[in-house]
């Protein structure tokens, strides 16, 4: 078992979601992240998938993908070869006693204040997988209200 | 309607006109009568099956005893629904057909309407392709990509859904348009150097072996297949699939290999050191267990799917492209690599198979085939699926060509009476021959009565054993419990059931009545049905019973 990171560049049309995701869950894969958006070409999206799987089967996959007629290109980036990075938008309780150590972590890991009200403020962070991860961790030791992660997006190096 | 002025469904029927369509199989509903409407008007005949699986299973018996695309249409809901046995089958097979389904009204749709169901959806898993069109414009466009997707690369079933809104709506048809598939080239030229290492390892084998699959009918490469084992003179097996790759009577033409394959063909890949395979997916039925299966690492694997190489076995040289040009630059470039010890050697074991007589006076299913044999010339042979399925795929003798068709890969009962109709409407010249069991006949016998309005010839077998055999057979293989759920009881007479749909109905017990029956030619004029009477107990070998392609046993009892 290894983590794959898929990248799939398609038709934007209706139902090519269902048609990639159908070719993971008829294999019992669980997607771990999925994120897709439109590309600098018109009508065409990139979806990048991230899924855990045996090599051999994941290679099944990777060419019933490109045998959908929507689907133009397939590529299992190895990780090293990529470059990739996930968003995360955290929801924090921010004590005016705590403020200042807040401040202070934010601006170390470089993160973002996008919204703050009374107590309450909401953090973006950039970064690969694991450093989106390490960051929230970094905030449990305060309240956080709600998070959520985009889902890693990838290009291959070079 | 103004000049230039057409609607969607005119425009439908006017693109499956122009690309040569001439028959659908069909059942109208709601959603699709605009279709129908259109067809008043249209070249194209249509038959109205009793049954949406049985429009289905027409098609696709239409397209395999052809190579052309063949049509079913179906309304929404339950129509489409009805379909999806049908396409999976042809989708297992590789079969192209284009099935085109009416869909609620556009400002319906996700509304759970009266016969809505998500058609594309259901689908996505059992079609090459599926589309909702949306737009009335691009009705003509559309079918055009459906057809060329459906008849390209590896063949598939096609699916396209129109909204009845969008069947009826006005529209000035517009100027034809090239396909752009961005998504889609099929790989058809095989690569020069992959041919040139192939030959090699052919002409340095010592052994070598042919697996011809399905691939060779989708391809039509028969003439190029035999020309290729002639020149070559490495003998040939085939996958169920790949039954009349070539002519049963070659010398070098060794059977079947698999499940229910002959001992020399499941020892033959054993014993080769190469094999080359020609339009074949090493299923399970093939393979029997992928742990043990003796072929791994030493075949050239030749499809124009890509997917298929290393899906299951390990390969010795990948061939992407279209088979039948590559089997033209293999034989351009090969010398003869005939080796006649191995040719011996493997004859040598054919001739120990065990030869179960055939009783003189009383039917069982090799008789019956025997004797039918005896009086048709050339058939084109359609099986259901069970143990006469297997009996068939050994007893008959068959020319290379579109001879013999059946439900390889779903192994779907119900297939044989209405894919003979489709044959016997593409082919009126040909002796069209179907073989059912009793179970699977039941499946789709309502398509007697679509058979009996046609003008058709075709003659159904149907094997009474009163056993679902397969399921007997597998029970007394593997199972203990002795629970009779295979008994299909003795209550039903189908002679009149199918003197009752309207076609004629014969009953053969003995081997003198099939003769006399085989011998009266009114017999090959028209429908019939000859139920023949057939001992329950009698199971199919050749049968694997372990867990290797080489467990294989030739009688029941071990």
């Amino acid at each position: 078992m290894k983590k794959h990171t898929i990248s799939i560049l398609c038709d934007d049309v209706p139902g090519v979601m269902t048609r990639i995701s159908g070719l993971f869950s008829r294999r019992g894969f669980n997607i771990e992240s999925l994120s897709v958006g439109t590309t600098d070409q018109p009508g065409k999206s990139r979806f990048t998938i991230v899924v855990n799987g045996d090599d051999t089967v994941l290679e099944q996959v990777r060419k019933q993908l490109q045998k959908l007629i929507n689907v133009i290109n397939v590529w299992d980036y190895k990780e090293e070869s990529i470059v990739a990075r996930e968003h995360a938008l955290l929801k924090v309780r921010a004590e005016r006693k705590h403020r200042g150590e807040l401040l202070q972590l934010v601006s170390s890991i470089q993160a973002r204040i996008i919204d703050a009200s009374s107590d309450v403020w909401t953090l973006e962070i950039t970064g690969d997988t694991d450093d989106v991860s390490s960051f929230i961790d970094l905030f449990r030791h305060y309240e956080i209200i709600e998070s959520i992660r985009t889902g890693k997006i990838a290009l291959k190096r070079g | 309607m103004k000049k230039g002025r057409t609607y969607g469904a005119k425009a439908l029927v006017k693109t499956l006109e122009k690309l040569g369509v001439e028959v659908i199989f069909g059942y109208p509903g709601g959603a699709n009568l605009p279709i129908y409407e259109a067809l008043a008007s249209s070249s194209i005949k249509h038959v109205l099956a009793r049954h949406e699986q049985g429009a289905s299973h027409m098609a696709d018996g239409y397209a395999r005893a052809t190579g052309k695309v063949g049509v079913c249409l179906a309304t929404s809901g339950p129509g489409a629904t009805n379909l999806v046995t049908g396409i999976a089958t042809a989708y297992m097979d590789s079969v192209p057909v284009l099935a085109i389904t009416g869909q609620v009204p556009s400002f319906n749709i996700g509304t759970d309407a009266f016969q809505e169901v998500d058609t594309t959806g259901i689908t996505i898993p059992v079609t090459k392709h599926n589309l909702l069109v949306q737009n009335v414009r691009e009705i003509p466009s559309r079918v055009e990509e459906a057809f060329h997707i459906c008849s390209t690369g590896r063949k598939g079933p096609v699916l396209i859904d129109i909204p009845k809104d969008v069947l009826k709506q006005d529209f000035s048809m517009p100027e034809p348009k090239e396909i752009v598939l961005e998504g889609y080239k099929p790989n058809t030229d095989s690569h020069p150097g992959q041919i040139k290492r192939a030959v090699k390892l052919l002409e340095q084998s010592r052994r070598p072996l042919i697996i011809a699959g399905g691939g060779i009918a989708s391809s039509d490469s028969y003439k190029e297949l035999k020309h290729f084992v002639e020149k070559t003179g490495i003998p040939l097996i085939y996958t169920f699939m790949g039954k009349t790759a070539l002519s049963d009577s070659h010398p070098l033409n060794f059977g079947m290999c698999g499940y229910h394959g002959k001992v020399v063909a499941n020892q033959a890949i054993d014993q080769s050191d190469v094999i080359l395979a020609l339009g074949a997916r090493f299923s399970n039925r093939h393979t029997i267990n992928l742990e043990t299966y003796p072929g791994h690492k030493k075949i050239i694997h030749v499809d124009i799917d890509p997917a298929e190489i290393g899906k299951n076995v390990e390969t010795l040289l990948p061939i992407v492209g279209d088979l039948k040009s590559t089997l033209h630059k293999l034989t351009d470039h090969i010398h003869q690599t005939a080796n006649e010890d191995w040719v011996s050697r493997l004859r040598d074991i054919d001739s120990r198979a065990l030869v179960t007589p055939v009783p003189e006076k009383e039917l069982n299913q090799p008789a019956v085939m025997r004797i039918m044999q005896e009086y048709l010339e050339n058939p084109l042979v359609i099986t259901d699926v069970g143990r006469h399925q297997m009996f068939a795929a050994h007893e008959f003798k068959l020319e290379a060509g579109r001879n013999f068709l059946s439900s390889g890969g779903l192994g779907t009962m119900g297939f044989a009476l209405p894919a003979a109709i489709g044959a016997a409407m593409a082919c009126p010249d040909r002796q069209v021959v179907a073989v059912a069991g009793d179970g699977s006949f039941v499946m789709n016998c309502q398509e007697m009565i679509t058979a009996a309005e046609l003008d058709i010839n075709m003659i159904c077998f149907v094997m009474n054993d009163q056993r679902l055999g397969m399921i007997v057979q597998l029970q007394d293989e593997f199972y203990k419990s002795g629970f009779d759920i295979s008994n299909l009881g003795s209550h039903t007479d189908y002679v009149k059931m199918a003197e009752s749909m309207g076609v004629a109905g014969h009953r053969a017990v003995t081997a003198e009545e099939l003769h006399s029956l085989m011998k009266d030619k009114s017999l090959y004029q028209g429908v019939h049905i000859v139920e023949c009477i057939v001992p329950p107990g009698e199971n199919t070998y050749p049968m694997v019973n372990g867990e290797s392609l080489l467990d294989i046993v030739e009688e029941g009892g071990r």
